[in-house]
């Protein structure tokens, strides 16, 4: 590109994307972002300067060849930047909308060294949106049938890119999902404000024109084994069973009544959608005052879920600094644009209830922060007789997942770490076992959808040249 | 799908489904469940799987309509879909000979009983059978009983049949008698399981209870099942449905299944004046 042309580019300053005025959204679970009109994701295109080492594709972790689809969409060809897209990454309008690009590829953006970087994410998501509703989606050549069968368990983003991937290469594939619907977190976990479940619906049934089997309510290690599974005639199974094992805090009184996971809050609400309570039948008790423990995305998800449900109060209770909060900084502003109550410094020490066991209030006591641990981050430490009272009616508790041991004590020779993960090789996703594969949140824990998706395409290409060499 | 084969009443407001379900009739066993949806917009509930056909290739369930789920679910028939079962979910009982066993049911709690019954008796247990109702009427499954007890005693709140009284009076006066207890389970109203573990607690006879918590996926990943065992968090839907019931928090466990006693009931209401007819249709249609 000329330097002139780059001086001009540079020029433009980024697209923020319109957004619901919080006073409205916190009315409704529509999606706060409103998407680029075609012009404006001309003009935010315009602003990429094609650079020749493209250091974004480098923080992208399944390296989207991200100039190229952003010049397509300056020049206008925005089904051809989602074919790009698609090259690479099978569900660019749900990683558009979750994928922390703050931390990956818009934080390399050269642009962003001077300025505000190329809002890729945007982009992604206004090209993928473009396409799906014009319903231009263009099914991609699938190779001639190999006589392979591929298990695939649990229909999270790890698993549905590896069924994606491997029914292309000419593989037959079976996924076996243990809820009544497919989509793993992106349908049970991140709410329908941040990622409308129409999208992970029609991602899916994109797969099924593919060629995919979907099982769903086949909980494996229950209905039938992984080694049934082989027994039965499948050449190789991909486990993408997610971290889905609740944590609590084991603290007094956590068992009363309007205590709840994240895990249960957000599956009652996203996928049995208690919002829309009694019109569909599963209930959630709605609160006055709420108090979500943890500082993660699901954390944030909660809260925000639950501030849609009208309530007087909604509080975070995080115990270490804002600094530290682990959440992507799009969602604590969006929160706060909503109105959270941050209570940073503070953990829970005790649940409080009345006579029928209901919550009433919640001990906590103050904290500050000591040495680094770890994790490299400080160390909350209490400060002795700080404690106090808060009313809350509602807790919901989101302090992490562990893997779900279902499988692992199931199934013949699969090797896990301490936690309970997975082991995997880390250029295949190999397991111990033969023909068994693995990969996203039950082999690295909580992590992203971006990730798990990786892990998958990996896995794809490994399990393709076992199913061709008999070699892992 | 999950066609429902042959339909029952077996009481009023209780009824028996044989259901289509291949997979699940050949893998269950005695005192797994399974978790259903009747319909789109409907509540995932559990079930226990009470018999199973796998060359037919059917399961038994048994409910009594208690909510809107369950109203829904009787108000099916021969021919009709649900729309989605899974499972089998939870641990199956552990089962061998363990001598004399007494088995416990009270009301709906009869049907989870009679798989583990039925293979303790297989298993070479001598089955003893403690039956309660509150009167003659609401008895179910007292044949079948028969068939896999080698004693059984019926009691009615009402004296309307067998013995007048509960459950636990006759379960003591067993204790009391010459027998030797060897194990003692028992599946009926939280009150009941509760009262029967104080009769056996000081006797210190081995007692499994079967208990029912509020559920949503029934693998392990919500927590809503969760209860104190000695004083520690576990989830009935993958740890149980089975447990040591001189170590359960059952206060506690009452307590939460009232957690949604005022949404439960609008969805009943909701049911009747509202959305009645056109659910109803649906099912017909
Ligand atoms: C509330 C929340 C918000 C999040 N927000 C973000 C975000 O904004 N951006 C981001 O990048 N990441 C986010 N994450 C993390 C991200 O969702 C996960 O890293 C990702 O979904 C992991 O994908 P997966 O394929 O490994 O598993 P999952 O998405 O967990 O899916 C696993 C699937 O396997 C099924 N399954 C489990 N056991 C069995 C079995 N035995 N048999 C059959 N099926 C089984 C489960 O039902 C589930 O459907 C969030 C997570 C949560 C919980
Ligand atoms: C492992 C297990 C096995 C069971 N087996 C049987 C059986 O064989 N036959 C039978 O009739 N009943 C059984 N139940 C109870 C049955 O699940 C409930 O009666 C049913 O969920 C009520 O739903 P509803 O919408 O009709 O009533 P609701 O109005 O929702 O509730 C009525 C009562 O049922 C309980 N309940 C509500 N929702 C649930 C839920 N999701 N899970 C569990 N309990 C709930 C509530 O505590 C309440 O007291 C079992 C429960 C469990 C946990
Ligand atoms: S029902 Fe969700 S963990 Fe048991």
């Amino acid at each position: 590109m000329e330097p002139n042309e780059i001086k001009e580019r540079l020029k433009i300053q980024r697209h923020p994307m319109l957004e619901q005025e919080p006073k409205e959204r916190v009315k409704n679970f529509f999606e706060v972002p409103l998407g680029y009109t075609p012009e404006v994701a001309k003009e935010e295109a315009l602003r990429c300067i094609q650079c020749k080492k493209p250091l974004c594709v480098s923080g992208c972790p399944v390296e989207i060849d991200i100039p190229a689809f952003v010049e397509l969409i300056a020049e206008g060809d925005f089904i051809g930047a989602a074919r790009k897209l698609k090259e690479k990454n099978a569900l660019p309008a749900v990683c558009g909308r979750v994928c922390p690009q703050e931390d990956q590829c818009e934080k390399m953006c050269v642009v962003g060294k001077r300025g505000k970087p190329v809002a890729i994410g945007n982009l992604e998501r206004f090209a993928a949106d473009y396409e799906r509703e014009r319903g231009e989606i263009e099914l991609p050549q699938i190779l001639p049938d190999t006589g392979k069968k591929v298990a695939v368990v649990g229909a999270g983003p790890s698993g549905l890119t590896v069924a994606g991937d491997l029914v292309k290469k000419g593989h037959k594939v079976t996924i076996f999902e243990a809820l009544h619907a497919p989509g793993g977190v992106l349908m049970y976990g991140i709410p329908e404000f941040r990622l409308p479940k129409a999208i992970v619906a029609a991602e899916v049934e994109f797969l099924r024109r593919l060629g995919v089997e979907i099982v769903c309510n086949a909980v494996i290690g229950k209905t039938d084994t992984v080694d049934e599974l082989l027994k039965d005639g499948y050449d190789a199974v991909f486990l993408g069973t997610g971290a889905g094992l609740p944590y609590f805090m084991n603290i007094p009184g956590e068992n009363l009544v309007g205590v709840y996971s994240a895990n249960e809050y957000l599956t009652r609400i996203n996928l049995m959608k208690a919002y829309r309570f009694p019109e569909f039948d599963t209930p959630v008790i709605k609160g006055r005052r709420i108090a979500v423990f943890g500082g993660g995305n699901t954390a944030m998800d909660s809260a925000r879920t639950s501030i849609r449900l009208n309530p007087e109060k909604v509080f975070i209770i995080y115990r270490r600094s804002r600094e530290e909060l682990p959440a992507r900084a799009e969602e604590v502003h969006h929160g706060e644009q909503e109105g959270l109550n941050f209570k940073f410094l503070t953990n829970p020490v005790r649940f409080i209830g009345n006579k029928e066991g209901r919550l009433e209030a919640v001990e906590c006591i103050k904290m500050k922060l000591g040495e680094p641990d770890d994790s490299g981050r400080r160390r909350p430490i209490p400060i002795p007789d700080s404690e106090f009272k808060l009313h809350i009616d509602i807790a919901v508790v989101a302090i992490g997942n562990g893997p779900n041991p279902l499988i692992p004590a199931t199934t013949e020779g699969l090797d896990v770490n301490k936690w309970g993960n997975i082991i995997v090789d880390n250029d295949t996703g190999g397991t111990s076992k033969r023909g068994v594969f693995s990969g996203g949140d039950i082999v690295r824990g909580g992590s992203t959808v971006i990730l798990a998706m990786g892990d998958g395409r990996r896995a794809a290409n490994a399990i393709h040249s076992y199913l061709l060499n008999g070699k892992k | 799908m999950f066609t429902i084969v042959e339909k029952k009443v077996l009481s009023p407001g209780v009824f028996q489904f044989k259901v289509l379900a291949k997979k699940i009739a050949e893998k269950r066993r005695p005192g797994q469940f399974i978790i259903l949806r009747v319909y789109d917009e409907g509540e995932r509930i559990p079930l226990t799987i009470v018999d199973s056909a796998p060359e037919k290739g059917t399961i038994t369930l048994i409910f009594q309509q208690v909510g809107k789920t369950t109203t829904l679910l009787g108000g099916l028939n021969e021919g009709d879909d649900i729309l989605d079962i899974v499972g089998p979910l939870g641990k199956p009982t552990h089962i061998k000979n363990f001598g004399n066993a007494v088995v416990i049911g009270g009301g709906i709690g009869i049907a989870p009983v009679y798989p583990i019954a039925k293979g303790l008796k297989k298993a070479g247990n001598r089955v003893i059978s403690i039956l309660g109702a509150r009167n003659k009427d609401i008895l179910i499954l007292e044949d079948e009983m028969r068939l896999v007890s080698d004693d059984i005693q019926i009691t009615t709140d009402d004296g309307s049949y067998g013995k007048k009284g509960f459950v636990t009076q006759a379960l003591q006066e067993l204790i009391d008698s010459e027998l030797k207890v060897n194990m003692v389970l028992g599946v009926g109203p939280i009150p009941m399981m509760k009262a029967l573990c104080e009769v056996t607690r000081p006797y210190n006879i081995n007692t499994l209870v079967s208990l029912n918590p509020i559920m949503v996926d029934g693998t392990g990943m919500c927590g809503a099942c969760r209860i104190s065992f000695d004083g520690k968090i576990r989830f009935v839907c993958v740890d149980g449905p089975e447990f040591d019931g001189h170590r359960v928090d059952f206060d506690e466990l009452i307590r939460r299944n009232r957690s949604y006693f005022r949404e439960e009931k609008a969805a009943m209401e909701s049911l009747t004046y509202h959305e009645g007819p056109r659910c109803y249709e649906r099912f017909e249609s």
